[in-house]
């Protein structure tokens, strides 16, 4: 998968969860000081992108995935490594 | 018994009203349904019942949450809950109430139920058998446990008064409004979200209810199947949805020109402590709780003109309020008086009930009208009083009862009153 294509589909996921635009959804999105997500909503945003990459993001990992852009490195770089 | 009052009791009365219910989404609607007898009960549409024994309930229909709050919101909120935040903003609209700086701490939330979040618990339990611990969300905990309509409810209007959950099962709603009663007339709050709210129409409430026996069963004709006091009744059908009223310290709402659609003047409490189910052979708890409850209003039983009864339609709850409503009140005044069991329309709301018979009997009072009791066609012979079976019926009320009575034996009535 391209990082373009990881980026399409995590936007499109965050746009889901946290019931935003999708076009608003942008790379540099902070969950929580542009989309309004809480601590649980965060959690929650995870395990949906623990599910749809097939892939586990432990806490410490978790924790420094604050935007779209965080969360699309992470995946790009997990997949690689399994891959 | 005496009850001790050694405070100075402030009145209370009802200036709004709000129901989401299996006959309509709004207090209007839900009064106009209840006046009309129209039947609200229907096949299960909220989950495949095919295998239950019970396949009827009544569902509230084309409710929309998002008409009362944010799709996000909605999201996080099982159902109970965004029926009680629903049906407390029509109250607080038809009140014309504003929550501001000035008041919040002055207005508190009574939302009682008797399982909460059923639906998510449910749901959540199904992920965890299937997908294992770790997708479990991590909304699962807040979304269930039962508190969260009277919390929703607050955070969604911002009341931050005296806040709880009765969860007193089928007697819940009318405790809540009881418990709202007590603090504004004992001057800890000016004005009290309260009332019940419930969904349970659940796989796994029906299948526990229907092998307890409690239910109806019949599928085959789900608008006769719900028949207070009727000797062919075969058990309750579950109901779901919410009923508030706003309470309001009488000052208060005479100081802001509100509307009063009632006063409410007495709140009794008792228990069987008896069996977890039946009621107390010859109905001494619910007596009880009628005698208190008058006594407590300062009414003779002969001034009562209508009663809206628990009438779940099971054989053993009818004859036995029936029982006590002749035993608190005395043959004679019994028989002068009309009852009805509103239930035969909307099913039975369990913590709910209480709320939304709340409601319509305060606008039986403020409209001189009784709504009726619909599918009773053959009276038992132990059930033989007037429980206006032949469509609703103009007649002034001036006092009236409600009656909840929960599995625990839990005996709960409401005394209200036309204002003046």
């Amino acid at each position: 998968m391209s990082q373009d294509e990881i980026l399409t589909k995590v936007k499109k996921i965050v746009a889901e969860q946290l019931e935003a635009e999708e076009e608003k959804v942008a790379p540099e999105s902070h969950f929580v000081n542009d989309l309004g997500a809480d601590s649980l909503d965060t959690v929650e945003l995870v395990m949906a992108l623990e599910e749809e990459f097939d892939i586990e993001i432990p806490d410490e990992a978790a924790e420094g995935i604050t935007t779209v852009r965080e969360a699309v490195n992470y995946i790009t770089e997990k997949s690689a490594s399994v891959a | 018994m005496k009850i001790v009052t050694n405070f100075k009791s402030k009145r209370v009365v009802v200036t709004g009203v709000g129901a989401v219910t299996p006959v309509g989404n709004t207090p209007e609607e839900y009064w106009a349904g209840l006046l009309a007898g129209r039947n609200g009960i229907g096949p299960i549409t909220l989950f495949d019942a095919s295998k239950h024994a019970c396949r009827i309930a009544g569902e509230v229909k084309q409710f929309d949450p998002h008409q009362y709050m944010e799709r996000k919101e909605a999201k996080r909120m099982a159902r109970f809950a965004q029926f009680s935040v629903a049906a407390s903003h029509q109250a607080l609209a038809d009140a014309k109430f504003v929550i501001n700086d000035l008041n919040a701490e002055q207005v508190g939330t009574i939302v009682g139920t008797g399982t909460g979040g059923l639906d998510v618990m449910e749901a959540q339990h199904e992920v965890y058998l299937t997908r294992g611990p770790s997708r479990c969300s991590p909304f699962t905990v807040q979304m269930m446990i039962a508190n969260m309509a009277a919390g929703l409810t607050a955070i969604h209007t911002g009341a931050k008064g005296p806040n709880s959950c009765p969860v007193t099962a089928c007697a819940a709603g009318s405790n809540a409004v009881g418990d709202a009663f007590r603090l504004i007339q004992r001057g800890y709050a000016q004005a009290m979200i309260c009332g019940g709210a419930e969904a349970a129409v659940t796989p796994l409430s029906l299948a526990g209810f229907a092998s307890a026996k409690a239910v109806s069963t019949r599928n085959d004709d789900p608008a006769r199947a719900c028949r207070p006091f009727d000797l062919d009744r075969n058990g309750f059908v579950m109901g779901e949805g919410a009923g508030i009223l706003l309470l309001e310290e009488l000052e208060h709402a005479l100081s802001r020109g509100a509307k009063i659609y009632a006063e409410i003047v007495g709140y009794g409490m008792t228990c069987d402590a008896y069996h977890i189910t039946s009621p107390v052979p010859g109905g001494t708890g619910a007596t009880r709780a009628i005698e208190l409850a008058l006594k407590d209003a300062g009414i003779e039983p002969e001034r009562v003109d209508y009663i809206n009864a628990h009438g779940t339609s099971t054989p053993a709850n009818d004859k036995t309020e029936t029982l006590a409503i002749k035993k608190a009140l005395g043959e004679k005044n019994a028989r002068d008086l009309a009852i009805s069991s509103t239930k035969s329309m909307t099913g039975h709301l369990l913590g709910g009930s209480g709320g939304i018979e709340a409601v319509a009997t305060v606008l039986a009072i403020l409209n001189d009208r009784m709504p009726p009791t619909i599918n009773l066609e053959t009276p038992d012979p132990e059930c033989d009083l007037d429980y206006i079976s032949n469509g609703s019926r103009a007649k002034t009320v001036n006092v009236a009862l409600s009656n909840s009575f929960g599995f625990g034996g839990h005996n709960v009535t409401l005394v209200f009153q036309k204002y003046a």
